[in-house]
């Protein structure tokens, strides 16, 4: 403890030499690559026209306040699509750990469920159910392509995160079950109070990749009719003949998925770091 | 006879791992099983507690049978405590909560009605100031002592023990064979598979010399451990004490 107080150690200054080299390395090469590119790309024959055409600035400014209003659907449809992904996942998951001969019609529903709609594409289900069960003539509001579009999106998804609350379920070891029975708790008590808390937490990181993935696939909404913002943006297109506005959309979702990709990733390194 | 085991058999698979065997447990007292790693000793306890279904053969607590697969094994094993070597407190709840727990949801006692109880033995074993730790905040003598007072609290009128100190640092081994000798001399009826073979020696009733998933001699402590009938019993004991 004396000697560390004095200065850094032999290790510590040598580390720090490393490291500041390596800092330099990467400054000097990262500055000749966006260099390159700032100066090479201009010179391409179509620069001019990409530019006019995804990148002008008036229409990002025209744009913006529409597009980022549309984006509220999007998360409209994202916020109310979660709480049920989560429990129709999680019912999906236990119903396939049931091992009761009694309700083997429900442990077989939950295999063919995941089997389905991890199966099929997304934009399918969406297509089939978005546009199929309006199409059966229902009342007002069951017709509504907004209502039918989302549940596709709960389906599909509570396929995901079910399989991910079963990795989770399967990762808790055996003797935290049988330290519970042999206390003599009910099987059903011991998965709700000593398994599903422990699986649960385990498995939040992926599932946090997996609610991003969903915030991008409520865009596929826009193909059975709600303006939310791809379709909003797409509204543009064709009135201002530019794909800018698909640039501003596409910069508005990075503003929303990149911190939660990175707050994700932080804590699957945290949950880790814990385990071993 | 308190506890008694009738020609148990089990198998994994097609290794067999409890080859017919009789063990009978008295009232208040402290049955030892020792015998080399895989001899059967923690499988024998598990079958006791029903975490493993028994092939073949009888157990009967306090009178009645309860190895029988036709029967419900919940309401027994509330009867039969059991402590592992591994601890397996529950990691997301506080010494407390491990506790309380089980009487919560099977007496439905609320929290207030489980704490005076729940404290004595907190603080009977040492542990009052560690009631609101999470188990990875506890030494290991500690945690094996929140998992001792778990099944406690579960008022079982046997309890089983499966090498609980083989898992610990060797200075916390005597703070968890104390609160077995505390529970002796409550009357508790014990059975313990171990490695202790001075605890064996100084404080069990009887000792079984598992064997290949067979009890190859019993008696007391006297009997096995200064004058072992059988060969392999004198050639264990030789490996774990040895040379005399
Ligand atoms: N769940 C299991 N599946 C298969 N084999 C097992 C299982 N549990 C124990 N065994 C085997 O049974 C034998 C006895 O194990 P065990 O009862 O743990 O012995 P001990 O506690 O005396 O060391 C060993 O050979 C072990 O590999
Ligand atoms: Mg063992």
């Amino acid at each position: 403890m004396s000697d560390s107080n004095k200065g850094p150690t032999r290790r510590q200054a040598h580390e720090r030499k490393l490291k500041r080299r390596s800092m330099i390395l990467a400054a000097i090469s990262t500055s000749v690559v966006v260099a390159a590119l700032v100066i090479l790309i201009p010179l391409t024959p179509g620069w001019e026209r990409v530019k006019q055409s995804f990148f002008n600035w008036d229409i990002v400014v025209r744009t913006f306040p529409k597009l980022l209003n549309a984006f509220l659907l999007d998360v409209a449809i994202f916020a109310w699509s979660v709480p049920l992904i989560a429990a129709l996942g999680l019912a999906i998951a236990l119903a396939r750990d049931v091992r009761d001969p009694v309700f083997y019609p429900l442990r077989l529903f939950g295999i063919l469920y995941t089997d389905i709609f991890r199966g099929v594409p997304v934009v399918l289900v969406v297509y089939l159910i978005g546009f199929g069960i309006p199409g059966l003539g229902l009342q007002r509001p069951f017709n509504s392509p907004y209502l039918w579009g989302t549940v596709a999106l709960v389906l599909t998804y509570a396929a995901y995160v079910a399989e991910i609350f079963r990795s989770g379920i399967e990762s808790i070891h055996a003797s935290q079950r049988n330290a519970a029975l042999s206390l003599g708790m009910s099987p059903s008590d011991t998965m709700r109070f000593v398994i599903l808390p422990q699986a649960i937490r385990r498995v939040v990181p992926a599932q946090m990749n997996i609610l991003i993935a969903l915030q991008k696939d409520v865009a596929l909404l826009s193909f059975i009719g709600p303006v939310e913002i791809f379709r909003q943006a797409g509204v543009f297109k064709s009135l201002l003949a530019s794909f800018t506005p698909y640039v501003v959309a596409a910069a508005i979702f990075l503003v929303v998925t990149i911190p939660a990709t990175r707050l994700a990733d932080h804590m699957l390194a945290k949950q880790n770091r814990a385990r071993s | 006879m308190k506890l008694q085991v009738k020609n148990v058999h089990k198998s994994f698979g097609h290794t067999k791992v409890l080859n017919g065997i009789s063990l009978d447990v008295a009232e208040g007292e402290m049955t030892c099983l020792i015998g080399a790693s895989g001899s059967g000793k923690s499988t024998l306890l598990r079958c006791i507690n029903l975490l493993e279904p028994v092939d073949d053969g009888e157990i009967w607590l306090d009178g009645a049978e309860i190895a029988d697969p036709a029967l419900d094994p919940q309401p027994i094993r509330q009867r039969i405590g059991i402590v592992f070597q591994s601890f397996n407190l529950f990691p997301h709840m506080t010494a407390e909560e491990n506790v309380m727990l089980a009487p919560r949801r099977i007496f439905k006692t609320s929290r207030d009605a489980l704490r005076p109880t729940v404290e004595e033995l907190f603080d009977r074993f040492g542990l009052k100031d560690r009631m609101h730790h999470y188990p990875d905040q506890l030494s290991g003598g500690q945690q094996q002592r929140v998992a001792i007072v778990r099944a406690l609290a579960m008022k079982p009128e046997i309890m089983l023990f499966d090498e609980i100190t083989s898992a610990l640092d060797p200075e916390l081994v005597n703070e968890v064979l104390q609160v077995l000798k505390s529970l002796k001399q409550d009357g508790m009826t014990m059975v313990l598979a171990t490695h202790e073979m001075a605890f064996a020696r100084d404080v069990a009733d009887k000792v079984c010399f598992l064997d290949k998933g067979s009890i190859l001699e019993q008696g007391t402590p006297a009997d096995i451990f200064s004058n072992p009938r059988q060969e392999r019993t004198r050639d264990f004991l030789a490996r774990v004490l040895g040379p005399r």
